[in-house]
């Protein structure tokens, strides 16, 4: 499936008038058995794509509540390998579409090659990172392709209108659209402004934008969502329901009830 | 060494951060190229390190020192320090942070913000700020807060913001983290002097530009005071500032370079920041670099009792001259330089820098590597890269001494 899975859903989101919702959570806080179950979760109640989210000991485009989760993950054995593993576990259940959203330097550790290969063997449709811009990473992104795999590129605030075409040569899936100049989870993000972006973005890359950052509450999502975007991330305040759930059935609630209400918001809004 | 045009030093270096900051990194290798290069920019940065930092520093030649090393006279023939303790502020972090403040302003960005360990380079970035009329924000990990206490209080004088960094490690590596994320946040405005040839393009070739001036002093002072070429250059690693500054001005040349990093409480031990000589490769802070991790590409904490030097990466460039073999890199343990701090002080009258101590430490077997080559005395020039005042509450701890009056 690979990218097709990630296409197709949003293809099929888009032909309903659906807006995608994206839930990313940071794999091995507080455990991986705990990452499985509430990725699991997120699918279960309305998620469309999932992020799993690798820890990173020096995570310097997130905010407080991304890093912090970071920390503990990787004392409770988060890692790529880790995020591999959730992967094959969900896709024994679940058909939606698993991005591995990482640091590259996890994956240099890991080897370029080996780790789109051990991607494309568990079911996992494609790779984020956050600091490899199109200039970089070209081992990973040839194997990648070779074996259908979606890089996603990112397109922020201040990335130029000139810059765009380059970041966009070779995409696939789709393009994730930075609402902040910012780190994760800052809020306030100037949604309709955003969502213009965004707009034009899908035009010229001819692909479905997805906007993350700073997107908390389901008002912000419906807001992104009325403006166009195909879908929207929601990141820290599933990390931070999670850390805040004392046991795992807590925790596989609280992420029921957060991604469900997301669903319902965007479902209800009309069009 | 050449740069590619994406940043890179043979297969290291390059531009590994989150896509927002790339159009300001674009920016900055622009203004690198339009300004930093130009008669009028260098003009004013060279009549400011003329006459505000004190330069050209001299170069010194240690005989006492030589001979309390080499009592024989069979491996050291000349020794020559290259005082950039003396440069105002007290270290060489002040022509990188003079340079880059000033191509902030002509960029018009409104503040600046910085990283610091020992506190050298905030002190350097927060006098450059109040000379030339910018505020200053300092990102220093709380247990540097601690150790450097000197430096935090001088930041403050200053006019500086001092800002204790409280993830992770707490030192320089954290420090450099949280200056990242504000820098990601307020890129339009702030410019972030970075403090060592570390970072993403273009910030290791834009530093190593700005510290060449130690090199290329040294290349003719030694011409003028002893005659040719020495037979080696030496100086401690870090990120490698000071290093990179010494080295640029004589890697065409037959002269034998040689980094020394911090060995902490010995390379095995798991506590050190001996980057070059046990690390892997890697990628932090924005560059493909030798960086220290474990099998998962988690970054491990680095130790080293000097704070400068207690970081998990290094510049590119000496990944680079490290692969080629063109540099030798060696390091000191924390004993070591603690104890050549010491021998620095009793037999030359100079308080020099723990990091720099790293440097001193590895004089002994360097001077018999040289001499072995050459068949003859060596001659060494080494860059004497910052005073000790701010270290006297280590030296107090560890040496015991102010305790016992």
């Amino acid at each position: 499936m690979t990218v097709e899975r990630i296409e197709q859903r949003l293809a099929g989101l888009r032909a309903e008038g659906r807006t995608a919702l994206v839930i990313y959570l940071t794999i091995g806080d507080p455990s991986v058995e705990d990452s499985v179950a509430c990725a699991l979760a997120a699918a279960r109640a309305g998620a469309d794509i999932l992020e799993l989210g690798v820890p990173f000991s020096d995570p310097t485009a997130d905010g407080p509540v991304i890093a912090a989760a970071a920390f503990r993950a990787i004392h409770n054995g988060g890692s790529f390998r880790a995020a591999l593993e959730t992967a094959e576990a969900v896709r024994k259940e679940s058909s939606i579409p698993i991005i591995l959203f990482t640091y590259y330097n996890p994956l240099v550790a890991f080897g370029d090659e080996r780790a789109a290969d051990d991607a494309l063997r568990v079911g996992a449709d494609g790779f984020l990172v956050v600091d490899l811009p199109p200039e970089e990473g070209a081992v990973l992104r040839a194997r990648a392709k070779r074996n259908r795999l979606a890089i996603i590129p990112l397109v922020a605030p201040t990335t130029g209108l000139d810059r765009e075409p380059h970041l966009f040569e070779g995409a696939s899936g789709f393009v994730y659209y930075v609402s902040v100049t910012g780190v994760t989870g800052a809020g306030a993000a100037p949604l309709s402004e955003a969502a213009e972006r965004a707009a034009g973005i899908r035009e010229r890359a001819r692909l479905p934008v997805v906007i993350g950052f700073g997107i908390r509450t389901s008002a912000d999502a419906e807001r992104a969502a009325s403006h166009g975007a195909d879908g929207v991330v929601v990141g820290s305040e599933i990390v931070r329901a999670i850390a805040a759930a004392a046991s795992r059935e807590a925790r596989v609630a609280a992420v029921e009830q957060l991604v469900g209400a997301l669903r319902a918001g965007l479902d209800s809004r009309p069009r | 060494m050449a740069v590619s045009a994406l940043g890179y030093y043979d297969d290291f270096g390059g531009r590994f951060v989150a896509e927002t900051l790339v159009p300001a990194l674009e920016e900055l290798e622009n203004a690198y190229r339009e300004h930093v290069l130009s008669a009028a920019f260098q003009n004013e940065w060279r009549d400011m390190l003329r006459h505000y930092v004190g330069r050209p520093t001299p170069l010194y030649r240690a005989d006492r020192l030589a001979r309390l090393l080499d009592p024989a006279q069979k491996t050291i023939g000349e020794l020559w320090l290259k005082r950039e303790d003396l440069c105002h502020t007290g270290a060489h972090k002040i022509n990188n942070a003079l340079g880059q403040v000033l191509l902030a302003k002509k960029l018009g960005k409104k503040r600046i913000i910085a990283e610091t360990g020992a506190g050298q380079h905030g002190v350097a970035t927060a006098t450059a700020c109040a000379v030339l009329g910018l505020p200053c924000e300092v990102f220093m990990g709380s247990v540097d807060v601690l150790r450097q206490a000197p430096n935090v209080a001088r930041m403050q004088m200053l006019g500086a913001k001092v800002i204790a960094v409280e993830s992770g490690s707490k030192t320089l590596k954290d420090a450099m983290n949280e200056a990242l994320r504000d820098w990601v946040t307020n890129v339009r405005t702030t410019h972030y002097c970075v403090g060592s040839a570390a970072g993403p393009h273009p910030y290791p070739m834009l530093v190593s530009e700005l510290q060449r001036v130690i090199g290329d002093e040294v290349r003719v002072q030694f011409n003028q005071q002893s005659g040719g070429l020495p037979d080696g250059v030496v100086a401690c690693v870090g990120g490698g500032s000071n290093a990179i500054g010494m080295f640029r001005a004589f890697v065409a040349d037959p002269v034998a370079l040689y980094g020394v990093e911090a060995a902490g409480e010995g390379v095995h031990s798991g506590k050190h920041a001996a980057t070059l000589t046990a690390g892997r490769v890697g990628v932090l802070h924005g560059a493909r670099t030798m960086v220290l991790a474990d099998d998962d590409g988690q970054i491990v904490e680095a130790h080293s009792v000097s704070a400068g030097l207690d970081y998990p990466g290094v510049g590119p460039e000496h990944a680079s001259l490290m692969a080629s073999g063109r540099a030798t890199y060696l390091s000191a343990t924390d004993e070591e330089a603690l104890a050549s701090t010491e021998r620095v002080a009793r037999s030359e009258g100079l308080l020099i820098a723990l990091e720099t101590a790293h440097a001193f430490a590895r004089l002994p077997e360097i001077a018999e590597l040289e001499r072995n080559k050459h068949g003859r005395p060596a001659r060494l020039a080494l860059c004497l890269s910052g005073r000790g005042d701010k270290d006297l509450g280590t030296l107090r701890d560890r040496l015991g001494f102010g305790k016992d009056v």
